[in-house]
């Protein structure tokens, strides 16, 4: 027998369950997952190896790589002394949830922070939810101002913004007030941190927020 | 490439439903996309026509695109515009205080399926 079937379900429907049973069994497991999104070469490795460095002795800190091919991001983590996975996803431009998932086994069961860093592209992973607890992307410097313009879904969907490479401002037209103002007309709630992970500055705004965060979420 | 991970979520919901309705397999899909959800049809239908024929649920199966105009409501004027026209500015008024209304949907309209005897 023939019949039509009426679905109207999302195509990201399935994908959207298993992260919310993945954010829960975490929760559970209480280990605190931070999907951080960016373009390439925005900074993503260099900010993490700074966070780690900074909150050594204060969070036991995870790190999965995702990446089409190659292992350095996941060496470079391991030489800091935390743990470190590599995730390839086969040519695909974004993590699931249940990639996200499979990873997530192969990283010691200890972890009470995991930073998830998805694939380099501002467009793709911010449409897939990973299980994530919070959503953070990146923007550096020589990007441009007018990045809020042109990738809108990832400034809404992301939790925070760091700005990153601030110690370059002085070679490049990135005006710091016009970014934030233009994220925030995309996502009145997302927090806004300048780092510069080279100098340091900016760098205890941003950790402070992950601290607290990861407090919250203790205590929910 | 993301045309990719979107037929193989489609596929995977797919046999979800097919588990739920007792479907043995299905003839046809219809999708319904938003002007602008970012999809690209083309890189869509060849990822489709792909992968259909690795599996035995859909194998065959031709995909029908429903498009569906992208629209802007802007909440100073209360009019409603053309998103790929106007982008975030309201051409009646100015304002950027405006939202979408539609346009980014993505979602499994219906499907044409082969159903078990006795369901």
């Amino acid at each position: 027998m023939i019949k039509v079937i009426e679905l109207k379900r999302t195509v990201t429907d399935s994908n959207d369950r298993d992260a919310e049973t993945l954010r829960r069994e975490l929760r559970d497991r209480d280990i605190f997952l931070i999907n951080l999104m960016s373009a390439p070469g925005s900074g993503k490795t260099t900010l993490l190896s700074r966070t780690i460095t900074d909150l050594m002795g204060r969070a036991k800190i995870g790190v999965m790589e995702a990446d089409i091919a190659s292992d350095v991001d996941a060496i470079k983590i391991r030489s800091l002394g935390a743990e470190s996975i590599q995730v390839h996803t086969d040519g695909m431009c974004h993590m699931d949830a249940g990639m996200t998932r499979d990873g997530l086994a192969g990283l010691g069961d200890q972890l009470q922070i995991v930073f998830l860093e998805n694939i380099g592209n501002l467009i793709c992973p911010a449409e897939f939810d990973t299980g994530a607890h919070k959503n953070v992307m990146i923007l550096s410097v020589p990007e441009g101002d007018d990045k809020p313009l042109k990738y809108p879904l990832m400034f809404q969907k992301c939790d925070a913004l760091i700005i990153t490479k601030t110690d370059a401002t002085p070679y490049f037209d990135f005006d710091l007030a016009l970014a934030t103002e233009r994220a925030l007309a995309l996502n009145p709630a997302i927090k806004v941190f300048p780092v510069s992970a080279k100098t340091g500055e900016g760098m205890p705004a941003w950790e402070g927020w992950l601290l607290d965060e990861w407090e919250k979420q203790k205590h929910a | 490439m993301h045309e990719l991970g979107i037929v193989k979520h489609v596929i995977k919901t797919l046999h979800e439903v097919a588990d739920e309705n007792n479907v043995r397999r299905i003839g046809s899909v219809t999708l319904e996309v938003g002007e602008v959800s970012g999809v690209v049809l083309d890189q869509l239908v060849d990822c489709w026509n792909y992968f259909r024929e690795k599996d035995d649920l859909v194998k065959g199966a031709p995909l029908f695109v429903e498009r569906v105009p992208a629209v802007t409501y802007c909440t100073a004027c209360e009019k409603e515009y053309g998103t790929v026209a106007h982008g975030k500015t309201c051409p009646h008024c100015g304002s950027t205080e405006t939202y979408l209304l539609r346009g980014n949907e993505f979602s499994i309209k219906q499907i044409e399926a082969e159903v078990n005897e006795g369901s």
